[in-house]
C-alpha cells in the first residue's frame, strides 16, 4: 500500500474535488513548487488516481433518463457469466456495470433519451442478453458523489 | 485539429457548462479499502422530512461515497468503503443503522467493476 503524507493528501482531495491537474497552481496554493508538484501528480497518477472523470451536463446533451438495473441471471454457470458480460459490455447506453454479491448479479447503469428510449433498450438490448432473469429498475432521481475517506 | 484548437473548443464547453466539472477517480483498493457495499435502502414516508434527515445523515460518514435517490422499490443507495469486512460490519452497526427513518436495507457486495467509463452514447 502506498504511503501518502499530508501533503498527498491534500493534493488527492484537491484533483478529486476538481481535476485541473496543473501543476503549477495545485503547488502554489500548497506552497509547492511546479516541478515538485508534478512529481507528486505524477506518483499519485501512478498508484492511486486510475483516471479523469469529466461531468457532463447529460440534460443539455439530451440524455434526461438514467435508469439502475438489477440483474438475475437465470443460469448461472462460467460460461453464461462470459457469454453475458461480453454481450453487454457492448450496449453503448449502458455506462457502469458491476458484478454483486446478493439480490442480484450485476448492477448496470443505463443512460438514455426519455423513458420511451429506456423501454426500447430495455426490450432489445437487455431483455436478450443471453441468460438474463429478473430484472428491476430504478430510475434515478438525483445524485451525488462525496469525497469519501479523502474529506474526512 | 491542432492541440490550441482542441483546447478552445473544450474552454467553449466549459464556458457553456456543458462540461460540469473534472474529477480524479480514486483506487481505493490502492488506500487500503478493500471492500465496498451498495446498500439499497427503503425510508419511512410517513415522516415528512424522511429524505432530507437521511442524506444530511449520511452525508456526515466519511466512508460513505456515493449517495442516489430513486423512483422505483428502492429509495436511496449509498455506496460504502470499508478497510475489510470487521471495518465494514461495524460501520454498519454503529453508523448505517443509526441513520435516521430507515424502514429496510438490503446489501450487494461489489465483486467487480465490469465497465465503468461513464460514456455518453453520443
Amino acid at each position: 500500500m502506498i504511503h501518502l503524507d499530508h501533503i498527498d493528501h491534500q493534493l488527492l482531495l484537491a484533483l478529486s474535488s476538481h481535476g485541473n491537474s496543473n501543476a503549477g497552481a495545485l503547488g502554489r496554493q500548497l506552497g509547492l513548487s511546479q516541478p515538485v508538484a508534478w512529481r507528486r501528480i505524477k506518483r499519485l497518477e501512478k498508484h492511486v488516481i486510475t483516471g479523469y472523470r469529466v461531468n457532463l451536463d447529460k440534460e443539455k446533451l439530451g440524455f434526461g433518463v438514467t435508469v439502475f438495473l438489477g440483474i438475475k441471471l437465470a443460469t448461472k454457470g462460467r460460461v453464461s457469466l462470459s457469454d453475458f458480460e461480453r454481450a453487454v459490455i457492448s450496449i453503448p447506453e449502458v455506462q457502469q456495470i458491476q458484478h454483486v454479491l446478493g439480490l442480484y448479479d450485476y448492477r448496470l447503469r443505463i443512460v438514455s433519451k426519455d423513458l420511451s428510449d429506456f423501454e426500447r433498450i430495455l426490450r432489445r438490448r437487455i431483455m436478450t442478453l443471453p441468460g438474463v432473469g429478473n430484472v428491476e429498475a430504478n430510475v434515478l432521481l438525483s445524485e451525488e458523489r462525496r469525497l469519501g475517506p479523502l474529506g474526512g | 485539429m491542432t492541440s490550441t484548437t482542441c483546447w478552445r473548443r473544450v474552454d467553449k464547453l466549459k464556458a457553456t457548462n456543458i462540461i460540469i466539472s473534472t474529477h480524479a477517480i480514486i483506487d481505493w483498493r490502492s488506500l487500503g479499502y478493500e471492500v465496498e457495499v451498495s446498500l439499497r435502502i427503503n425510508l419511512d414516508k410517513s415522516q415528512p422530512r424522511a429524505f432530507e434527515d437521511f442524506i444530511q445523515g449520511a452525508r456526515k460518514i466519511p466512508q460513505v461515497i456515493e449517495i442516489q435517490t430513486f423512483l422505483g422499490s428502492v429509495d436511496v443507495r449509498l455506496s460504502v468503503l470499508a478497510r475489510d469486512m470487521g471495518h465494514y460490519q461495524e460501520l454498519y452497526m454503529t453508523q448505517i443503522l443509526t441513520l435516521p427513518n430507515i424502514l429496510d436495507v438490503e446489501a450487494l457486495m461489489h465483486i467487480a467493476s465490469v465497465k465503468s467509463n461513464e460514456m455518453l452514447p453520443l
